[in-house]
């Protein structure tokens, strides 16, 4: 039988519900040299601000138990060199609608950069990131209230026709409320969970492995904390959820797309197989046919 | 970059803590010296990065240093098969070096150089080498590089074996102070002294944190005069000229 991997995001057709996350894929064109990226769903670029950010000083990367740290701080060459120099190759190599997945540390800045981007017919969806723990007096900020979070979605969509999809932190106290401000700012989708702030000691030094001291965890490891807040957000907002965290294996992917989301994303595992995203579209007919699934839009939120 | 399956065919202990493992696998995507390579260790999350000291026909040989627990499990393996990046970073680039480049090396920055070494000596250059260990026990691959018919200078801080001090100490000996070009990898102090020390020009070898190894996490950037480099992927080799401490 065949079996149907696609789906319809925020109302754009997708061959299949596999999306590399913001951050672990560059541009895309490091992953062409290894395989068809067209297999993707889509993917969701690095994260773009209006100024070009060096980010973080190193270490900025910890080892965990199935998992790591990063602390990158959303290194990127400003919304003007990437719509000059990175969109022109990764067209060259993706020939789908992309994610563009923007910040900023204002509303302004929000503004700005959806603005500038919304010009670029080759993406399809904005994921804006409320919700990066690398950077102070920004990003996660306007993720931990539902007003801040609500007032960049309302300004971000008074400046795009594309659908505009908020990436939340799951360093909240209430995820779900952040959700529905969201969604009552008329966002189109949520994307959910950016990394959960963690940190790691160097014992012989006595001091942290990473030099901004704390960082993003993911990984495998917290793939059951994903699925709960996916599970959680999308039984209480009726936009499309796109789940993310710890996603390794096409198991995972049903299991996301079980709690609730319509998409999945796949982060830090692309960066220690960089087959990862392909692994999983190969593998995923065949964890269809073992649990009976035929098309998986029929499984999205059966739980 | 290319992912290889590797035989490990040995792995043997140089010192206390420095082993040298053999692999044999698809070596087609290690094309310079200077590159490393990204393992998989079973029960690690995140792959090690091991620059290539050898590599000829299918075989590669990678000389660690048991630094944490990924490289002490590495250093207990003896058979098996190890998933493998191959191919990362540049490299040095050999067609500024002169006809005599020295290649100084620290500690277990000292591998890189060798098949380095042996690329200037199949383009008939005229390398000469210096190593620097802390002390005697520490010392390794002295007499593979003697292997090549290069001169060979050893310094070690407590003076156990060879000149006493550092490897700077040994820029003026009759050996290397005709160098035209240098090529290093070591420590960072070593290589600030050693920038300090020489107004000849070189390549530098850096080491950083890594996420991924292939450039995709911007995990191990660093700021340099020509922009922002990832050491994974625009590195680890680095040019004098463009490092921000040369800047003043």
């Amino acid at each position: 039988m065949e079996r149907k991997l696609n789906v319809t995001l925020c109302g754009v057709p997708m061959d299949n519900p596999i999306i590399p996350a913001s951050g672990t894929f560059g541009y895309g064109y490091e992953f062409a040299e290894l395989y068809d990226i067209n297999i993707l769903g889509t993917f969701s670029f690095k994260g773009t601000t209006k100024e070009p950010r060096f980010g973080n000083p190193t270490p900025r990367i910890a080892e965990c138990t199935e998992g790591m740290i990063n602390a990158v701080g959303l290194q990127n060459p400003g919304v003007e060199q990437v719509i000059a120099h990175e969109l022109p190759l990764m067209r060259k190599v993706f020939h789908k609608k992309v994610m563009a997945n923007v910040s900023g540390f204002s509303v302004e800045e929000y503004v700005y950069t959806v603005k500038k981007l919304d010009a670029c017919p080759e993406i399809g969806w904005f994921e804006v990131n409320v919700s990066c723990p690398n950077v102070h007096g920004g990003g996660m900020s306007f993720g931990t209230s539902p007003e801040a979070a609500a007032e960049v979605c309302r300004a971000v969509k008074a400046v795009t026709d594309k659908p505009v999809i908020m990436k939340l932190s799951p360093n909240v106290t209430d995820i779900v409320a952040i959700a529905k401000a969201c969604e009552e700012a008329g966002a189109d989708g949520i994307a959910l969970i950016n990394t959960l702030l963690g940190m790691r000691i160097d014992l012989a030094r006595r001091r942290p492995v990473i030099a901004n001291k704390m960082g993003g965890f993911s990984g495998r490891a917290i793939f059951p904390v994903a699925v709960r807040m996916v599970y959680q957000v999308a039984h209480a907002v009726s936009i499309p959820v796109v789940g993310m965290g710890g996603v390794a294996t096409a198991e995972d992917v049903i299991e996301m797309m079980m709690a609730g989301a319509t998409a999945v994303e796949v982060g830090a595992e692309n960066l220690v197989n960089p087959y990862a995203c392909r692994d999983i579209i190969e593998d995923l007919p065949r964890a269809m046919e073992k649990y009976g699934i035929e098309s998986l839009s029929d499984i999205i939120r059966v739980v | 970059m290319k992912q290889s399956f590797f035989e490990i065919v040995e792995n043997t202990p140089l010192t206390k803590t420095v082993y040298r493992m053999r692999l044999v696998g698809d070596t087609s995507d290690i094309t310079a010296s200077g590159q490393f390579v990204n393992i998989k260790l079973d029960g690690f999350f995140l792959r090690r990065p091991i620059s290539v000291c050898d590599v000829e026909g299918d075989t590669l040989t990678l000389v660690y240093k048991v630094v944490g627990k990924g490289t002490e499990a590495m250093s207990k393996m003896t058979e098996g098969t190890l998933d493998v990046l191959t191919g990362l970073g540049n490299g040095y680039d050999l067609s500024k070096s002169g006809d005599t480049p020295v290649l100084v090396g620290g500690g277990v920055g000292v591998p890189p150089l060798y098949l380095l070494c042996r690329r200037l000596l199949a383009v008939g250059k005229r390398p000469s080498v210096i190593l620097g260990f802390n002390t005697r026990e520490e010392i390794f691959y002295e007499e593979e590089f003697r292997a090549l018919g290069v001169e060979v200078s050893v310094a070690t801080v407590d003076g156990s074996y060879g000149t006493r001090g550092f490897v700077t100490d040994c820029l003026s000996l009759p050996a290397h102070k005709n160098a035209t070009y240098f090529y290093t990898c070591g420590p960072e102090p070593m290589l600030k002294a050693l920038c300090k020390a020489t107004t000849i020009s070189g390549q530098l070898s850096f080491e950083e944190r890594m996420g991924c190894g292939f450039g995709a996490c911007m995990g191990c950037s660093c700021q340099t005069l020509t922009g922002n480099k990832r050491i994974c992927k625009e590195g680890p080799v680095l040019e004098k000229e463009e490092l921000l401490w040369n800047a003043n």
